[in-house]
């Protein structure tokens, strides 16, 4: 796991949000904004923190951010596979109130942010899970993450899930695995999780390939996307099942075991896709990606 | 036509409820904080249940094209818990900030006890100092002596009565409150609040300005089909349509937007529903289940369990 985000600029990152919000906002609001800021660093009594993150939205509005490129680039820079890009503004300011709550002492940090999470209504919950891989103490929040998993609300799940890299860079082997599954589970896509392929494993190959079967017995259909974080773990074990894939009427899943069947090393994926040379061409020719797969495949369903 | 039930604890409804009433055009529903027939002995229990209400109940509504609202308060039955009272006090400005919480309430009185006076005073403050609108629960016995006592406390602390709402009205007490300038909400209920029958009689003779009704269905004998029934029996009996809808929509809309929290354009420019969209893990809908998709759905087979 890489390591440059443990060293997280926080002044920087506060400066930046500042920038973002001030060409976004109204004078007012953004004084509004950065009054509280200024509050929530230094004495603010709990009442007023909890009150003020959940005003946020009256003063701020709930547009898109529409971050540009160049700010979006800023993004990364400050933290590696940051992506704010479908942020709304109210977003935003919620994170800088709670980077301003994390100016003071760690333990006074912990305790409202465990506040603000339980006690927080579906936009505060979005916004406070957005916000995990821009904090501070990334190690402790670890818990935290995987609770978010864990919410049945599917706008809070996905929070957590997608578009976010603290998952990746976090999260311990099961939990990771959790985020996958639920994500099958809930049938949101695949493509939109940070990390999907570095993070693949053997055991959440078998746990996606057990889960397929459980629900082709089902007589349901089964993501193209699954096969992504199988395929490096390909070999004769769990062939037949993509061969299954590869005969699907759908070319989409079609071209689903191919690019999971390239990504395995094993003799036994080599020689079976020299039996589906069409399939592999035609992937070849039409640019096809697991991002298109997950995409075509959204759009479909 | 679309209806609003400003009134309805959803927490203890199922789904069938949202979905029947989504179908008879309810579009809205306020879900005062109240108690659960089961007393509370913690705070804890208090924080998971506002947190259930602006949370949980709220996604789950929307799942069934119904936007949910509510308003958090102690009530006037747990205000009589001293600890408990103390320690929920200090929780409700953690709530009553948050998006789509339109009131303080419910609260007012239930025995007319010192520790219900107490908390209702200090909750009207908090109100003041907010700058929120109240919603009071009349009681049920000592009806009339309770509701004038809550509206003289409301004065006393220097409300306007047009930012406040008295629910659960009756023939006896309408006249009082109507005059003194108050939201004057009828609570349809079988058994011990109003019959729609009655209310039809009430809507002929006082009229509809700054009335509105609402089911205030809930764990007991209730029905969450109140408002848009009552709607159709005024139809029946003669009211018009414009009366019917400000009965059964605009007026309590008029009352709760001056929040701030609760806007028109919420449930017109909501988008479709989809819970493909925003399906959730394991309870509204379970895994493999088909989603449902509004226009979509064609007429299916009733006994088939998919
Ligand atoms: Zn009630």
């Amino acid at each position: 796991m890489s390591t440059d985000h443990q060293n997280l600029d926080l002044k920087k990152l506060r400066n930046s949000i500042l920038q973002w919000l001030k060409e976004r906002l109204s004078d007012e609001s953004y004084d509004k904004i950065s009054t509280m800021s200024e509050a929530l660093a230094g004495d603010a009594e709990d009442w007023e923190v909890y009150s003020s993150l959940s005003a946020v939205p009256r003063y701020t509005g709930k547009s898109p951010l529409e971050l540009t490129d160049d700010e979006l680039k800023e993004a990364r820079n400050i933290r590696t596979g940051w992506d704010p890009s479908q942020w709304s503004v109210d977003q935003l300011a919620r994170t800088l109130l709670l980077l301003s709550i994390a100016e003071r002492d760690k333990d006074e940090f912990f305790d409202k942010l465990e506040k603000l999470f339980i006690s927080s209504d579906m936009g505060e919950a979005e916004a406070l899970y957005q916000s995990l891989p821009v904090l501070p103490y990334p190690d402790e929040l670890k818990d935290r993450a995987a609770e978010g998993i864990r919410s049945n609300i599917t706008s809070v799940f996905t929070a957590v899930a997608q578009r976010n890299p603290y998952p990746a860079d976090f999260l311990d082997e099961d939990a990771w695995n959790q985020v996958v599954l639920k994500s099958l589970f809930v049938q949101t896509p695949l493509y939109l999780i940070v990390g999907i392929d570095r993070r693949a494993n053997d055991k959440l190959a078998d746990i996606l390939v057990e889960y397929a079967h459980e629900r082709w017995s089902a007589g349901r259909e089964v993501s193209p996307e699954l096969w992504r974080p199988v395929g490096p773990f390909i070999d004769e074990a769990n062939l037949e099942e993509i061969e299954k894939v590869l005969n699907h009427e759908d070319t989409l899943h079609r071209q689903a075991a191919i690019l999971a069947l390239s990504a395995s090393e094993s003799k036994a994926a080599s020689n079976l896709i020299k039996k589906y040379q069409d399939v592999l061409h035609n992937v070849h020719k039409q640019e096809i990606n697991w991002h298109r797969i997950g995409e075509q495949y959204d759009a479909a369903r | 036509m679309m209806f609003i039930d400003p009134h309805i604890h959803m927490i203890s409804r199922t789904t069938d409820d949202y979905k029947a009433m989504y179908e008879a055009g309810v579009v809205a529903v306020i879900e005062p904080a109240f108690w659960l027939g089961q007393p509370r002995t913690n705070p804890g229990s208090m924080l998971d249940y506002f947190s259930m209400i602006v949370g949980w109940e709220r996604f789950r509504a929307s799942q069934f094209g119904i936007q949910h609202y509510c308003t958090i308060g102690l009530n006037s039955k747990e205000a009589n818990n001293e600890k408990l009272a103390e320690e929920t006090m200090e929780l409700l400005p953690r709530y009553a900030s948050k998006e789509g919480v339109v009131a303080i309430g419910e609260i007012g009185y239930d025995d007319m006890t010192d520790l219900e006076d107490r908390y209702f005073r200090k909750q009207v403050e908090l109100a003041k100092k907010m700058d929120m609108l109240v919603l009071i629960h009349t009681p049920h016995r000592n009806k009339k002596q309770g509701t004038l006592k809550s509206m003289d406390v409301c004065e006393e602390h220097g409300l306007d009565p047009s930012k406040v709402i008295i629910d659960h009205n009756n023939e006896e007490t309408i006249k009082d409150v109507l005059e003194r300038g108050y939201w004057t909400a009828f609570t349809i209920y079988p058994g011990t609040k109003m019959g729609n029958e009655r209310m039809v009689e009430i809507v002929k003779e006082y009229g509809t300005e700054r009335i509105f009704i609402d089911s205030a269905a809930d764990w007991g004998h209730s029905d969450p089909l109140g408002v848009p029934k009552t709607a159709k029996l005024m139809l029946q009996r003669g009211i018009s349509e414009d009366d019917v809808k400000k009965v059964c929509y605009q007026n309590a809309l008029d009352a709760y937007s001056q929040s701030g929290q609760m806007n028109e354009n919420d449930w017109l420019n909501r988008s479709k529903i989809d819970q493909r969209k925003t399906f959730s893990g394991n309870t509204v809908l379970r895994g493999g289940y088909k989603p449902y998709i509004e226009d979509e759905d064609d007429a299916k087979n009733d006994i088939i369990i998919e």
